[in-house]
């Protein structure tokens, strides 16, 4: 993980991420939670103030956290529907890895809702 | 509220997430102290959305990936603090790009970094930031013994304090 090795390396880190469990799993130093689509770690374009919300806690989690594997979650709700939310988040194609693995599971189509 | 870290996952893909692997040699808690105030800290930005300058750097290798699923292009693009007029190229083949690429402040917020300078709650920003493509489990040795390294020696020459990484 990265942020493991530029904090190993000296300098603190902290990760703002959709999938906080996973990174805090993975011990990442400090972690800011989002419930946002893929994509979209700091909300939607032009949503500035959701931008500076999840900016400011990533660096104010960064400059006060006192342990490792330290999480904040945002209390922000994503504005969208989830399925409306789900379909616009993904490529237009899905990705190789992801292509792969539907074609192995033979299933082409039950995530794409 | 505590996030649900799966709501946007496609359901099968759960179980793979559900029980992450540690990478050797990163199985122990680690934390560097924040030294300075906050209001005097030179913080750094790093995307993983794959974000390289359109008209002067090369795009990241999207056809390695095509070619082969379980690779991802393992290098960086250091961006200037400054990206008005600097159009962004994204490569990126997991998330749909639209969005970021109509503001770049979805995935590597500089502008807003700006008003937190600007507010006194930052000292400054980095003059530059990184980005990277991050789909990197084939790729770890050069991702840990190259790109990393790089990008620290990039931090330490210009003297960040923290930096804030956000995955996409």
């Amino acid at each position: 993980m990265l942020a493991r090795r530029i904090e190993a390396a000296g300098i603190p880190t902290v990760v703002v991420t959709m999938m906080p469990l996973t990174a805090t799993q993975l011990l990442a130093p400090r972690v800011v939670g989002v419930e946002f689509p893929f994509g979209h770690p700091f909300g939607q374009p032009g949503d500035v103030d959701t931008q500076r919300l999840v900016l400011e806690t990533a660096v104010t989690v960064l400059a006060g956290a006192a342990e490792p594997v330290t999480r904040v979650d945002i209390d922000r709700e994503w504005p969208q529907p989830r399925g409306e939310a789900y379909r616009a988040w993904q490529p237009a194609e899905p990705s190789p890895i992801v292509a792969l693995l539907l074609n192995r599971q033979g299933r082409g189509s039950e995530d794409r809702r | 509220m505590l996030v649900d870290s799966y709501r946007f996952l496609p359901k099968s893909f759960i179980p793979l997430y559900e029980n992450p692997a540690r990478i050797e040699g990163e199985d122990q808690p680690i934390l560097t102290p924040f030294a300075p105030r906050l209001a005097d800290a030179t913080i750094g930005l790093l995307s993983s959305a794959g974000l390289s300058l359109s008209s002067e750097q090369a795009p990241f290798d999207l056809d390695g990936e095509r070619a082969n699923p379980m690779w991802g292009d393992p290098g960086y693009r250091v961006l200037p603090h400054e990206l008005a007029g600097r159009p962004l190229t994204m490569s990126h083949l997991h998330v749909n790009p639209a969005d970021i690429i109509a503001d770049h402040n979805v995935a590597l917020p500089s502008d807003r970094l700006d008003e937190l300078v600007a507010a006194g709650r930052v000292g400054r920003a980095a003059p530059h930031h990184t980005s990277v493509m991050g789909y990197q489990e084939a790729g770890l040795a050069a991702w840990r013994n190259e790109t990393a390294p790089a990008i620290v020696e990039l931090l330490r020459s210009e003297g960040v304090d923290g930096v804030v990484l956000a995955p996409v």
